[in-house]
């Protein structure tokens, strides 16, 4: 259900590169301006996200994308950074209710909204959700990388009532690449979990 | 991303400092690639206007309604088809619940020169710098309303819409509120290809009007991609036709994937008005609406692919019932 807090998250990679240093580093690193990047902050700014169901006190550089307030600053590392530029869909997530990409939205501008990761998906008894299930019973992927963006999106295809046929789900779904394409697997995991995913 | 300063937005005109944040999906993109750089973000999610509303007059859509709400509205799939399939054939689900109708006629080109500041030359981004896609990478690119300074495609679908059916823009600004013709807001690149639409500094788009008229229920969006969903346009035809049995009273056609700006096509619109439409008619307008084309290169096949577009589309559109 819930990731483990990780300390060593930020050590990971630098994703905003150059001199944009994420707020908790920025104490400790030496200030190196470069030509091309202020090494100066942007603003920081104090939020509260509701993220599958838990308030989250953040203080984050107004630059922070949702995608990397979840992975970054929450140990939510479950939606991925595929291209970070909103064209492959694998860092979707629910914003109220609706699938959005979490790279081109910015955590400020979130507000009070709910966000559902993958995470934040589970069946009644607490264990797989029945789309989770669906796709490990159709063999809808192969690398994996692209599975919580898809997942996410085929959970929205069901409840907004577009899954009422294969060309349908593609339609809806052509927003998630998968380069190891799986996509006729991923269509009937769809199909699959439909009946047993709540529509509205 | 470079810094900026994020604020929501209180109805206050802005300033010529401001820029104005909603879907965020185009600036977001082109604030990481550092094409954009902003330094003061207004966020306009919390001004409402996010109207869909049909009357006598026609369609009245505010500025921060979102493009999947209008494309999954019944009524406007109904009564103003051409409205809702250029909003429906866009992009992704993602981005159609998160993108606004304002932000995207505002939507910047795609060019690779453009999107990518390692390539020196771009007179749109750095004006006088030249241009990469003349000899270029060019096959995405424009073949009308392209000038020896610029061909970068406009890469919209709604706009086309729009233009079409003559719908008017609204406007807010220091000096208060006022509507245009929305064919007037972009403005071909000529010598100057940064600038790109005929707002003011700080104005801000608040709706669009889309006026009623017989030929909107007979209307269409026809797009060919490279694949079946989620690209841009290599062609486009947005048409709405007003028939007498099979003559021609009235036509509306705009091409989008072809042009600098959302393209009417007036040429081919006064070829066909009064004729019978049949593929002979509707291949010699389209032949005037792509007479004045230029290509360079590896866009040459888009005149044909356009032609066929619009030909398709206009007998697509004859045969609905409306």
């Amino acid at each position: 259900m819930t990731a483990p807090a990780e300390s060593g998250g930020l050590e990971r990679r630098f994703l905003l590169g150059g001199g944009a240093m994420l707020p908790l580093l920025a104490g400790t690193a030496t200030a190196q301006p470069t030509p091309a990047t202020p090494a100066h902050e942007g603003r920081s700014m104090e939020m509260t996200l509701q993220v599958n169901g838990q308030a989250h006190r953040l203080a984050l550089d107004s630059r922070t994308t949702l995608l990397d307030a979840l992975r970054e600053h929450m140990g939510l590392t479950g939606s991925k950074k595929g291209c970070d530029q909103g064209q492959c869909g694998a860092c979707t997530v629910l914003l109220d209710g609706r699938p959005v990409l979490a790279c081109l939205t910015l955590a400020a501008g979130v507000g009070t909204r709910p966000v559902i990761t993958i995470e934040g998906l589970h069946g009644r008894d607490g264990g797989l959700h029945p789309m989770q299930q669906a796709f490990l019973d159709q063999d809808a992927f192969q690398c994996g990388y692209c599975t919580p963006g898809q997942i996410i999106s085929a959970v929205a295809c069901v409840r907004q009532g577009h899954a009422g046929s294969a060309e349908e789900i593609r339609e809806f779904m052509s927003g998630n690449l998968c380069r190891c394409a799986a996509y006729p697997q991923i269509v009937a995991a769809v199909q699959q979990a439909a009946p047993l995913v709540e529509q509205g | 991303m470079r810094p900026f300063s994020y604020d929501r937005a209180a109805g206050a005109p802005g300033d010529a400092g401001t820029t104005w944040l909603a879907g965020g999906t185009t600036l977001l993109d082109l604030m990481k690639l550092d094409v954009m750089r902003p330094e003061r973000l207004a966020d306009i999610n919390g001004l409402g206007l996010a109207e869909v509303r049909l009357d006598a007059q026609g369609l009245h859509l505010g500025a921060l309604a979102r493009m999947a709400e209008v494309a999954g509205n019944a009524e406007v799939q109904r009564h103003f088809p051409v409205v809702a399939q250029s909003l429906a054939l866009a992009a992704s689900q993602q981005l159609r619940n998160m993108a606004s109708l304002g932000g995207n006629v505002l939507q910047r080109t795609r060019c690779p020169y453009f999107r990518d500041p390692s390539h020196a030359a771009c007179n749109k981004r750095n004006p006088g710098s030249g241009c990469g896609a003349m000899d270029g990478a060019n096959r995405l690119q424009a073949v009308l309303g392209t000038s020896d300074a610029c061909i970068a495609a406009y890469p919209g679908d709604f706009a086309q819409a729009l233009v079409a059916l003559d719908a008017e823009v609204t406007l807010r600004g220091a000096a208060g509120e006022r509507r245009m013709r929305f064919a007037d807001l972009h403005v071909q690149p000529g010598t100057t290809p940064e600038r790109e639409t005929t707002l003011r500094p700080g104005e801000l788009i608040t709706g669009f009007t889309v006026p009623a008229g017989p030929w909107a229920a007979r209307s269409l969006y026809l797009k060919v991609r490279d694949r079946e969903s989620y690209a841009f346009a290599l062609a486009s035809a947005a048409v709405a036709l007003d028939l007498d049995g099979k003559v021609v009273r009235e036509a509306r056609i705009a091409l989008g994937g072809v042009a600098t700006v959302p393209w009417r096509a007036a040429e081919a619109e006064a070829d066909l008005r009064g004729k019978v439409l049949d593929e002979a008619s509707a291949t010699r307008a389209a032949e005037a609406a792509f007479a004045a084309a230029r290509t360079h290169g590896e866009n040459a096949f888009k005149p044909e692919l356009g032609r066929r577009t619009l030909v398709r589309a206009l007998l697509l559109a004859k045969r609905m019932e409306a």
